[in-house]
């Protein structure tokens, strides 16, 4: 720069205000979730290195008996592709949200053109790109272990659809929490919960094994519904499993609800 | 559009609690004005900066940023409003420029993220991670993502917190040319220096309140001071007694003389002073003659010492 920097500063600092599309904001913060996630290592390790280890170590060793009347992948990759959607829409978009609340990001986000909406919607845009990621990653792997899904073509809509309601229930209660909670506790509190509904979730230990008493249940918490429904569809060529689809929805109108009513910014 | 106010604050009160934070605070900060919210911690400016910004609610009174309600028109203002917090708001892993990158994708006109950084002396820590910047660095890293929008108004809070005498320059630099540009700018400080270097209006706030509200200049008007150093309990009546009418003696704090006159202080009136000394067979030591600053002021109308706060 040739002029003085006050100067030069001075012509440049001449108000011109004006918000951006929200388009182009909102696909701007989108990449930038991304590039975060990317970025964060241990993110990383829990949305895709997790998955991909345990579909290639109980695919390949009898570790668990599964006594599904299926392939051991067959009956893994859906219970799978149902971790990889709780651990990028829950405990990664919680543990992420919880500190950039902590740090006050949000807030100063916040002070920015992009709306809230636009940042919630740029977060799932983030989301649903990782999560598109995970399937490639996660259905190749499982092809060359020997996956062999049983699915009628209507799995084309109904699979994305089971995906699409899950994202929605573990996000909305991936924001209540990091929008309610301490950073530090969301990051305890969403670990926990994925290790407890990885175990009783139907993602590698079948719940035909678990008590009929608690079975039902189960069966209704998110992950179970999820991964029970997607087996449905991907194993035994189901439609949509009309419980499990309620099921979903009703936790994403409940967790989306909640968000909304109590998530605090500062 | 110009007439109108660049923030005007008719009776502000903000309660937590109990605690009242600001008590019938009123203001009006003028278009194209650096103003200066000039207090000691706890006196409601980052309250009274936050309710402006959206941030906060109003407990009472009323509040107008460029003629619009910051609690309900939100949206309309954000383009035209640039924000600096007091502290962090930057993600701790992201690099300087990619954040200011991110920022310049939310604006329609906003300013190169490479001249930027370059104009707030960043240009050699581009690609550093914001938790490994200095805390000078990280503040102007914080005061760049304000102004990157080309904001009409930009609300800084506390700028030069924590900086050295050299960044701090520099900030006063991009102030000053904020102003130039025609930005207004509303910063609070807890710097006499800053205030006076910087601001066309000051407003001291102290317990929630206005103190003081004009000029710079008009705040410490006209008259001058005499300082030195002495050993302590010198009668101070026999040195008023000693000076020119209208003049005023004290000691304070233990060991410091201060001599205030009314208009600058004359030859004579330092003739006298250095003639009391004498008689007493006492050196003065660091015999300063100055104007009044906003110290000064403040401390006369605050009963504080802003830099014990």
């Amino acid at each position: 720069m040739s002029a003085a920097p006050a100067e030069a500063a001075g012509l440049r600092f001449a108000p011109r205000p004006g918000a951006a599309p929200a388009r182009r904001m909102i696909a701007a913060q989108a990449l930038q979730e991304i590039r975060q996630l990317v970025r964060n290592g241990e993110q990383l390790t829990l949305t895709l290195i997790i998955p991909l280890l345990l579909l290639t170590a109980f695919s390949l060793e009898n570790l668990v008996n599964l006594g599904a009347g299926m392939t051991r992948v067959d009956f893994l990759t859906p219970g799978v592709i149902a971790l990889a959607v709780m651990s990028t829409a829950f405990t990664s978009q919680a543990i992420a949200t919880g500190f950039e609340r902590r740090y006050g990001v949000l807030k100063r986000l916040g002070a920015e053109p992009l709306s809230r909406g636009g940042l919630i919607a740029a977060k799932t845009a983030c989301v649903v790109v990782v999560e598109l990621l995970q399937a490639v990653i996660i259905m190749g792997v499982a092809l060359a272990l020997g996956w062999s899904p049983d699915a009628s073509p209507a799995a084309i809509v109904t699979v994305p659809l089971l995906v699409l309601l899950g994202t929605a229930a573990f996000s909305g209660f991936a924001l209540l929490m990091a929008g309610t909670l301490r950073a530090e506790a969301t990051l305890a509190g969403a670990n926990l919960i994925y290790v407890v509904l990885l175990g009783v979730g139907g993602v590698v230990f079948p719940l035909s094994k678990f008590p009929a008493s608690v079975r039902p249940v189960l069966e209704l918490l998110p992950t179970g519904a999820l991964s029970t429904a997607l087996r449905d569809v991907l194993a035994r060529g189901a439609g949509l499993p009309l419980a499990e689809t309620v099921a979903l929805a009703v936790w994403a109108v409940a967790g989306i609800a909640l968000a909304t009513r109590l998530f605090r910014w500062e | 559009m110009n007439n109108v106010a660049a923030v005007e604050i008719t009776s502000l009160v903000k309660r937590y609690g109990d605690k009242t934070a600001v008590n019938g605070l009123t203001l009006t900060a003028r278009r194209g004005e650096v103003t200066a919210l000039l207090g000691p911690n706890g006196a409601g400016k980052t309250s009274t900066i936050e309710i402006c910004e959206g941030y906060r609610k109003a407990d009472g009174g009323a509040v107008r940023v460029l003629g619009l309600d910051p609690a309900a028109d939100g949206a309309r203002l954000r383009p035209r409003v640039g924000v600096m917090l007091q502290s962090g708001g930057i993600p701790p892993a992201v690099p300087a420029r990619e954040y200011l990158t991110l920022l310049s994708k939310f604006h329609a006109h906003s300013l190169d993220p490479d001249g930027l950084l370059e104009t707030v002396g960043l240009s050699g820590s581009a690609r550093t991670p914001y938790k490994r910047l200095s805390g000078g660095q990280q503040q102007r890293l914080s005061l760049a993502a304000a102004v990157i929008g080309r904001p009409e108004l930009v609300f800084l809070d506390e700028p030069t917190a924590g900086m050295d005498p050299q960044a701090r320059h520099a900030t006063w630099d991009i102030v000053t040319g904020l102003r130039e540009a025609g930005v207004s700018v509303i910063l609070t400080t807890h710097f006499m220096e800053e205030a006076e270097r910087l601001a066309d209006h000051v407003v001291i706030i102290d317990n929630g309140a206005v103190v003081a509200d004009a000029a710079p200049s008009e705040l410490t008007g006209s008259d001058g001071q005499l300082r030195f150093q002495a050993e302590s309990g010198l009668d101070t009546d026999s040195l008023l007694a000693a000076l020119p009418a209208g003049a005023a003696a004290k000691e304070s704090p233990s060991g410091h003389y201060v001599v205030e006159t009314q208009g600058a202080v004359d030859p004579a009136t330092l003739a006298a002073v250095t003639a009391w000394c004498a008689e007493r067979g006492v050196l003065p030591s660091s015999l300063r003659v100055e104007s009044r600053t906003l110290e000064d002021v403040f401390l006369e109308l605050t009963g504080k010492d802003l830099r014990d706060t």
